[in-house]
């Protein structure tokens, strides 16, 4: 049943163009969700969680989610994961979130210069973050991607740091489509609050669509929305 | 005033864009070894003198320009 208190916020830019597979898929797994206009200050008050979601924001001009982290909504979104609320980017909104400066590392243009958008194999790394609490240890998943700049990149040292710290959440499993650093296909941050993945969830909530593994990502999302709204009450 | 930046992948930075352009161009027959693609961002400016100028422009590039990550800048003045 539907929580209509329940809300996680889901940001659109322009540009964006799946925010409302988002919210479809936040709303089957139980959560309303709040679609903000980029241009707003604030978040809604009550909201769980932030879903930044796919999209081409700005045209990608300058480079994947440069412009959009100067959106009048980010500093919002820097308040939300600084006081520990759940966030998550999702192909473009991780992009987003690198640019930030809310996750580490950057996403480059694939190696092969394709754009790519199949099904592929993910290996989760850890099971104790708001994402991935409903996944098992070294749990395999099907989830598709659709990009063309997820080639997740790091310097040396930052990726060191990255590995010590047990950020990379989702790695390729012998299926990397775009080269990333370290078969990274999602990172999260120091604090393990905010999450980036290049994989699509929303587009696997419903064996019907190939695969219902991306709602384990989104309903471990959703539950960790009811813990940090319950302790904003 | 005018402001040139010119915005390049770091050195040791895997470059596919620069990749395929070397190997099209060396399949036009033109004996090349490897090409790096950038990025080249001109902007009209009002400041002091090319000093401030300067100070301004590096600014905009680690703001917003380049990526520290993997990118590099360089910029020219001109008028």
């Amino acid at each position: 049943m539907t929580d209509l208190r329940l809300r996680v916020a889901v940001v659109v830019f322009p540009g964006s163009n799946d925010e409302q597979a988002a919210a479809f898929a936040l709303r089957t797994l139980g959560a309303e969700p709040a679609l903000v206009w980029h241009a707003e200050p604030d978040l809604p008050r009550d909201a769980g969680a932030v879903v930044l979601p796919g999209g081409f924001s700005y045209g990608d001009y300058l480079r994947c989610g440069a412009i959009a982290r100067f959106a009048r909504v980010m500093p919002a979104i820097s308040s939300f994961a600084d006081a520990g609320g759940p966030v998550l980017g999702i192909c473009n909104g991780f992009q987003i979130l690198c640019e930030a400066g809310l996750l580490p590392g950057v996403l480059r243009p694939n190696a092969s210069l394709r754009f790519v958008c199949r099904d592929v194999r993910l290996r989760v790394e850890r099971t104790d973050t708001p994402f991935t609490s409903n996944c098992e240890p070294g749990q395999r998943l099907t989830i598709p991607v659709k990009h063309g700049e997820g080639c997740w990149f790091a310097d040396e040292k930052l990726l060191t740091t990255v590995e010590a710290n047990g950020q990379v959440v989702l790695r390729y499993d012998e299926d990397n489509p775009n080269g990333s650093l370290a078969d990274v296909a999602a990172v999260a941050n120091a604090d393990g609050n905010v999450m980036g993945l290049m994989p699509h969830p929303e587009y696997a909530v419903d064996p019907l669509l190939g695969s219902s593994d991306g709602g384990l990502i989104l309903a471990s999302l959703v539950e960790a929305a009811r813990s940090h709204a319950a302790a904003l009450v | 005033m005018r402001a040139t930046v010119l915005i390049r992948p770091k050195a040791g930075i895997l470059d596919p864009q620069g990749e395929a352009v070397g190997s099209s161009l060396r399949q036009l027959g033109f004996a090349v070894g490897a090409a790096r693609v950038g990025r080249v961002v001109d902007v009209d400016i009002d400041a002091s003198g090319p000093d401030a100028a300067r100070a301004a422009v590096e600014q905009m590039c680690e703001q917003l320009l380049a990526n520290p990550l993997i990118e590099s800048y360089e910029i020219e003045l001109a008028g």
